[in-house]
């Protein structure tokens, strides 16, 4: 089917406030007379905290409160940005207090001041006296996890958060009917989200005694919960406003600094506090994306089909569970889809040790189980002399596909096409035939990598979207979602989606970006990629009952029975030939005031979507490598997508080209380095910390097979996360096509491969 | 300690006194409301607080206050006249160079600054301009289009 605004390439409905700086973050908003929060770090990785002095820095002028452990709730709460749950044993592990009593890693909040300004709090926090009974400091999985070694968290033996996986079909006999049984292991590392806006929020008490708080989230009715849970208040009584925000990536799906700022507050009356990381602590105490290390084995028949699966993961969650162990078991889950095999065994290890938390980050834990399975095929190809693609294909999943474990049906899957399409655009078969047996100082190779996600979290948890419009009386109407627009381009989405159904122009939408969640529809907030695709189907529902409603409006002025009528372009149509009954604006002011059917038009939408589209993808690079310093060039990259069909192709394309980015930076540079004996984090800076500049970064291509899901909105899957997932493993195997050299740990920044390449005898 | 500053601020006389400590920075944003001067790591790591003193760009976090005594400063709220996006926000705005929009104002500025000077850029040396400014949200692909656009389309107003 046609459609007039969906699939067009409208300008963002933000973009005029954002290049005008007109668009205001949370920052940008002032409370009279806002007091300053500070937080105390602790300088050691592990330690109990014997005894806290606080009363010089009371005693210091300016200073309103000081908070320990002692003065906040002593209740533990979870943090991660999941719905909650009826289920007790569904539910997040609740184990961090706003300020602790045993510091687990190296910047653990110990205690905090609120002060006059930044200075007078800075000097206040020196002026805290702690006494520490230091504890050995467990840096590795392989350390926390030893017999004897101390527990981070007492209720969590060996320190091992969780261990779930799961198991289907007969995998001994699936690899003893195998010609083939191929090992292999693989590690990557943690890495930080870098969004732009470090996190910041303010918080006061307004004039009914109730808790506001002004914060940089994706998830403001998360934060509402989490919150009330953390002060053991009402989840009523707090009110959570989010305004633009600088990025997220993942990092904003938790809740860090918010239940701190509300306990500051109320340590001086309610008085407006903010509360503002600096880049230095945003990267050590906010989230990172879990280092795994994955051992796999496959059995396979000799030409190439799969037969069986293993897959031993242990992933390192630092001192706090935060997602914990959801992104071990996401990212199991989620590659399930690509390669089904009749039998799988999936074992990951989810571990406490004391280094900065691990969280969300945009892809989940597919980027690292990915980066494992699509290096180990390319090994596996290699071995059985086989072009990579041809062996994938033999494996790749077919339409009507049922998940064994999730129960989601792949209804729609343009994973072959996405290949072929990608093939072309590098030029697969040329360059593998012109790169072959290399022998220089810079040699060159391509390589490819593949990739599926799924759109939301059905069935692990509640996929519950809000939406509301109100019809004006020109026509033009207001949306309000429960998602949150924080960079990805979904408010312009959702106005394109309302404008298709009620035959606007997208600037006759008037999205409401701030998200209050006083006023805004309960949604579970942005993650898991599932704006378009969940809270699309809502924005959807939500025009669609506007539009009955005016139909049937329209109907009792005219006696034009509804079902024969429709919007277009601004006018009340016949559906059959188009032709004009009244203009919409003619309809919508009576609405507001016929003095005897006067009823303004309102839709307050939720949608619970049952339902999960996997999306799917390829990263086709181009490598040169320098063999004598290590260093990797990306000459030409592509990620090819079925996501779907495109709402908004250029939005699409920038996400795409962000994503992809993102992959590049885990692949070849990016890296949170920690002294192995303090746990200390080497380099919590934009300088230190590798993230590529404008320099590292190629020209990007993107390519998209537009599939249509029948569950999706106008038939879209999900976007945001997917083009971080393959970038890795493709730029791996194209070294590995170019020099041999299988290089299994991430990044591939040049001392890493120039040490391989001197172990592979290359140098 | 306090000192009294003198400076145009787009275009208007501002005086203004200013604690010899503070950053152009935080008189910028704290104490002045100019919110569109963004604060990505108060170290000059980032570019996000991108002003133009006497038309150069500068890092306005690691500037201090006291040394825009006398000059010329223009921030983002500077840049639209009369309600008009520039040559330069309509090109960031049409080639979807927005995203979550925190780096943009100091990219616009950057690139007003490069339009500004009346050179010509090949793209390398444009890349190697803008590569004080960290996004994360758009791979810099669509940054790079819309400041290649700009400065087309500001040669073809020179050429006019």
């Amino acid at each position: 089917m046609p459609y007039s605004v969906v699939g067009k390439s409208v300008k963002r409905v933000d973009a005029v406030a954002k290049v005008t700086g007109k668009a205001k973050y949370t920052d940008d908003f002032f409370e009279r007379d806002m007091l300053v929060g500070k937080i105390l770090r602790s300088p050691y990785a592990h330690a109990i905290i014997k005894s806290i002095d606080v009363s010089k820095a009371r005693a210091l002028p300016g200073v309103e409160a000081v908070l320990t452990h002692l003065t906040v709730p002593k209740v533990k709460f979870p943090t991660a940005g999941h719905p909650y749950s009826l289920d007790p044993s569904h539910r997040d592990k609740a184990d961090r207090l706003i300020l602790t009593d045993k510091a687990r890693f190296v910047g653990d909040s110990v205690a905090a001041v609120v002060a006059v300004d930044e200075l007078v709090a800075e000097k206040a926090l020196k002026l805290i006296e702690i006494e520490y009974e230091v504890l050995e400091a467990l840096t590795t999985p392989e350390a926390a996890m030893r017999e004897g070694a101390p527990l981070i968290h007492e209720d969590c033996e060996q320190n091992i958060l969780a261990s779930r996986g799961y198991s289907f079909g007969d995998l001994e006999a699936a690899f003893s009917e195998s010609d083939f049984v191929f090992e292999g292991e693989y590690e990557t590392s943690p890495v930080q989200h870098c969004h732009l806006e470090n996190q910041v929020s303010y918080a006061y008490l307004d004039g009914e005694g109730r808790l506001v708080i002004v914060t940089s989230t994706q998830i403001p009715h998360i934060v509402r919960r989490i919150v009330g849970q953390a002060l053991d208040i009402p989840w009523g009584g707090v009110r959570v406003i989010k305004p633009y925000v600088g990025g997220g990536f993942g990092n904003k799906q938790d809740v860090t600094i918010e239940p701190l700022n509300a306990a500051m507050t109320l340590a001086v009356g309610g008085r407006p506090v903010k509360l503002e990381l600096s880049r230095e602590e945003a990267m050590i105490d906010t989230r990172t994306r879990h280092a795994f290390k994955f051992r796999i084995k496959t059995g396979l028949t000799k030409d190439g089909k799969i037969n069986g699966i293993y897959i031993a993961a242990v992933s390192n969650t630092g001192a706090y569970a935060s997602h914990g162990h959801s992104i071990a078991s996401s990212g199991g889950g989620k590659f399930r889809y690509l390669y089904p095999a009749q039998a799988m065994k999936y074992e990951p290890v989810t571990v406490y040790t004391n280094l900065p938390v691990a969280g969300a980050m945009r892809g989940y834990g597919t980027p690292q189980i990915f980066f494992a399975y699509e290096s180990h095929l390319d090994e596996i190809a290699h071995k059985l002399d086989m072009d990579p693609i041809e062996l994938r294909q033999k494996n790749f999943v077919q339409v009507g596909h049922v998940d064994l474990l999730s129960k989601n049906r792949i209804l729609s899957c343009g994973i072959r096409e996405c290949v072929a399409k990608g093939k072309e655009l590098i030029r697969w078969d040329e360059k593998r035939e012109l790169y072959k047996n290399q022998s220089g100082d810079k040699r060159r190779g391509v390589g490819m990598a593949c990739f599926s996600y799924a759109s939301g979290t059905h069935p692990v948890s509640i996929e519950v979207a809000g939406a509301r419009i109100v019809m004006n009386q020109d026509g033009s109407v207001q949306l309000q979602v429960g998602a949150t627009e924080i960079g990805q381009g979904s408010d312009t989405v959702f106005a394109q989606m309302v404008a298709e159904v009620l035959g606007l122009p997208v600037e006759m939408v008037h999205v409401i970006s701030t998200q209050d969640t006083d006023i805004t529809p309960f949604d579970t907030g942005s993650y898991a990629s599932r704006q378009t695709y969940i809270t699309g189907m809502a924005v959807k529902k939500a025009a669609e009952e506007v539009k009955a409603k005016l139909l049937d409006f329209v109907w009792g002025m005219t006696d034009i029975p509804a079902e024969t009528l429709d919007l277009r372009e601004r006018n009340i149509v016949f559906k059959h030939n188009g032709e004009v009954v009244m203009p919409l604006e003619q309809a919508a002011m009576q609405t507001y005031y016929d003095t005897v059917f006067g009823r303004p038009l309102t839709s307050d939408t939720s949608n619970n979507a049952r339902v999960n589209a996997i999306p799917f993808g390829v990263t086709f690079a181009e490598v040169e490598v320098d063999i004598k310093t290590g260093k990797i060039e990306v000459l030409e990259i592509y990620n090819v997508h079925d996501s779907g069909r495109i709402v908004n192709p250029q939005l699409a394309q920038g996400q795409v080209h962000g994503g992809v980015s993102m992959g590049i930076g885990y692949a070849l540079s990016e890296q949170l380095l920690f002294d192995e004996k303090t746990g200390k984090t080497l380099n919590n800076n934009l300088l230190d910390y590798k993230l590529p500049t404008i320099m590292d970064t190629p020209d990007i291509g993107v390519g998209f097979v537009e599939t249509e899901d029948p569950t999706g909105a106008f038939g879209v899957k999900a976007l945001g996360e997917p083009p971080v997932i393959s970038p890795a493993p493709a730029l791996r195997n194209a070294v590995f096509a170019a020099t041999g050299v299988a290089l299994n740990r991430l990044p591939m920044n040049p001392q890493r491969v120039f040490e391989k390449f001197k172990q592979a005898g290359l140098i | 300690m306090a000192k009294k500053i003198s400076f145009t601020l787009n275009g208007k006389a501002v005086n203004f006194e200013v604690d010899v400590r503070e950053s152009l920075l935080d008189v910028l944003r704290y104490r002045l409301g100019y919110t569109g001067v963004k604060k990505g790591c108060g170290v000059g790591e980032c570019g996000a607080c991108t002003v133009l003193v006497d038309g150069m760009t500068v890092d306005s976090c690691i500037y201090l206050a006291v040394w825009a005594d006398g000059r010329e400063i223009r921030t983002i709220e500077g840049i639209a006249q009369d309600g008009e996006l520039s040559v330069v926000q309509q090109a960031f705005v049409e080639e979807g160079a927005v995203q979550c929009g925190f780096c943009t104002p100091g990219l616009v500025l950057t690139t007003t600054a490069l339009l500004e000077s009346g050179r010509e850029y090949t793209r390398e040396e444009l890349k190697r301009e803008l590569s004080g400014h960290f996004c994360r949200c758009t791979g810099y692909k669509n940054i790079l289009k819309a400041a290649e656009k700009s400065l087309e389309a500001g040669k073809r107003q020179c050429e006019e």
